[in-house]
């Protein structure tokens, strides 16, 4: 049975204006998991505007499954105990447009399924959010089987896929407009 | 890298600076060209993305279509806060220094909805916004009203059972911007919320009724529909105004999402 008619109008987005540190910043909030510890890694990249300058004033979170595939229920996404598992890390980039996330790679949410962090970005001069998605440089093949990356040309699929770093990361560039503008999602 | 970044603060104002007679006429414009698009069948975003009058957006929003996907598991699910996550006198912004903040006290109360009006529970509402003389606390903001120091400006809380919330903050002042000469925000709450899937997920302003800055304001603006505008701006409720403390504000806030957040059943997420 499909989903019944919506009654309710959504509440339109608004950007996020131009000082929301004090506002959405909590402490360790970039860390998904403890730093360093088993299976951690560092998520990070920068966000560009279109003249390809990078953003000071701009938010990512990212949202992703544990490494089994599991998506976590713990609570406490914004008061660490730095153990518990939550799935959940928000960064505001730096006077450079860096962002940095510790957290641990996701596993696939099914056989064949290509893992990505399910990622939201929202910035100053940006008048609602954004939704994308970062996927892990899996094999082709599993790349090839994702529906979304399968629709998209090469071009578009290398905004989608983050780049494994020398030291065992992940870096992955958000471009909010320009020639390698990000693909960005609607559901 | 060789190139320095510049401060910040030094982005803020646009080249132009155009009048504010000269950013009117461009929302007159693009909304009538919105309601010609939207007469001839097309879908608009609520938010337009393209939206010059607000400068700063200019280079900040994406020129290509989104891609229209469905859902995967994590993006069907949303982080799981509670009360452990926020402690309850978060929720009021004016206990938060040694002494009282000065300005209008009110209450804001409100209940978090889906697209089918469900109220959705446990779910973590964080508010900031500027003091009663226009200014936030932020390091950057270069607006010379007084700093207040008995307000931050910053609160959050997790709704109840019924999907409500309330928050005792002061009025925000109105608060100059260099986006053109003489631009001024109306007053404003900033909130955020997730919803029960990441596709919810919600950053907005809260309005106050008859501010009549609405019209100037190409933030406000940048939603093109007056109903959708409408829904920003709080109701004066005076059955929440408190005797002898504050005055009240209601405000209802609806996350949308796709028919496939419909399924999800009743277990909390």
């Amino acid at each position: 049975m499909g989903a019944p008619r919506k009654t309710h109008a959504p509440s339109a987005g608004q950007t996020v204006g131009p000082f929301f540190a004090f506002g959405l910043a909590y402490p360790k909030m970039h860390e998904v998991v403890f730093p360093h510890s088993a299976g951690a890694i560092v998520l990070g990249g920068t966000v560009f505007d279109g003249a390809g300058a990078p953003i000071p004033d701009a938010i990512v979170e990212i949202w992703g499954a544990d490494a089994d595939g599991s998506v976590a229920r713990a609570r406490g996404a914004r008061r660490r105990d730095d153990h518990s598992f939550t799935g959940f890390g928000r960064a505001m980039t730096d006077d450079e447009g860096h962002y940095e996330f510790w957290t641990r790679e996701p596993g696939p949410s099914g056989s064949g399924a290509a893992p990505f962090f399910a990622a939201v970005v929202f910035a100053r001069g940006l008048p609602d959010k954004l939704h994308t998605r970062i996927y892990l440089p899996s094999d082709a093949a599993v790349l090839d089987a994702d529906p979304l990356l399968a629709s998209l040309d090469a071009d578009e699929r290398a905004t989608l896929v983050a780049t494994r770093t020398p030291d065992g990361g992940l870096h992955h560039d958000i471009r909010l407009q320009g020639e390698k503008e990000t693909v960005f999602l609607a559901f | 890298m060789t190139d320095i970044a510049a401060a910040p603060e030094s982005l803020l104002a646009a080249p132009d600076q155009a009048s504010q007679r000269e950013i009117t006429r461009e929302i007159t414009e693009l909304h009538a060209a919105y309601r010609t698009r939207e007469g001839a069948g097309e879908t608009l975003h609520a938010t337009m993305h393209d939206f010059p009058p607000y400068r700063s957006s200019i280079l900040r929003h994406p020129t290509k279509n989104p891609k229209l996907v469905d859902p995967e598991t994590i993006e069907l699910f949303s982080p799981a806060f509670g009360q452990r996550d926020v402690a309850k006198i978060e929720s009021d912004l004016t206990l938060q220094h040694a002494g009282e903040p000065l300005g209008e006290r009110i209450t804001v109360r409100g209940r978090l909805l889906d697209s089918w009006g469900r109220p959705l529970a446990n779910q973590l509402v964080e508010i900031w916004q500027a003091n009663s003389a226009g200014r936030y606390i932020h390091q950057r903001d270069q607006h010379p009203a007084p700093l207040d120091p008995n307000f931050t400006g910053a609160g959050r809380t997790v709704t109840d059972d019924a999907g409500e919330y309330l928050f005792t903050t002061i009025k925000p002042g109105p608060y100059p911007w260099k986006n053109h000469v003489n631009a001024w925000r109306p007053a404003h709450i900033h909130f955020s919320v997730f919803g029960t899937s990441f596709t919810q997920r919600l950053v907005t302003q809260m309005y106050f009724p008859g501010d009549p800055l609405f019209a100037l304001d190409p933030i406000y603006q940048s939603i093109h529909r007056q109903t959708d505008r409408d829904n920003l701006v709080s109701a004066y409720d005076h059955d929440l105004t408190v005797p002898e403390f504050s005055m009240g504000y209601r405000f209802d806030i609806v996350v949308d999402g796709p028919d496939a957040t419909w399924t999800e059943g009743e277990e909390e997420h």
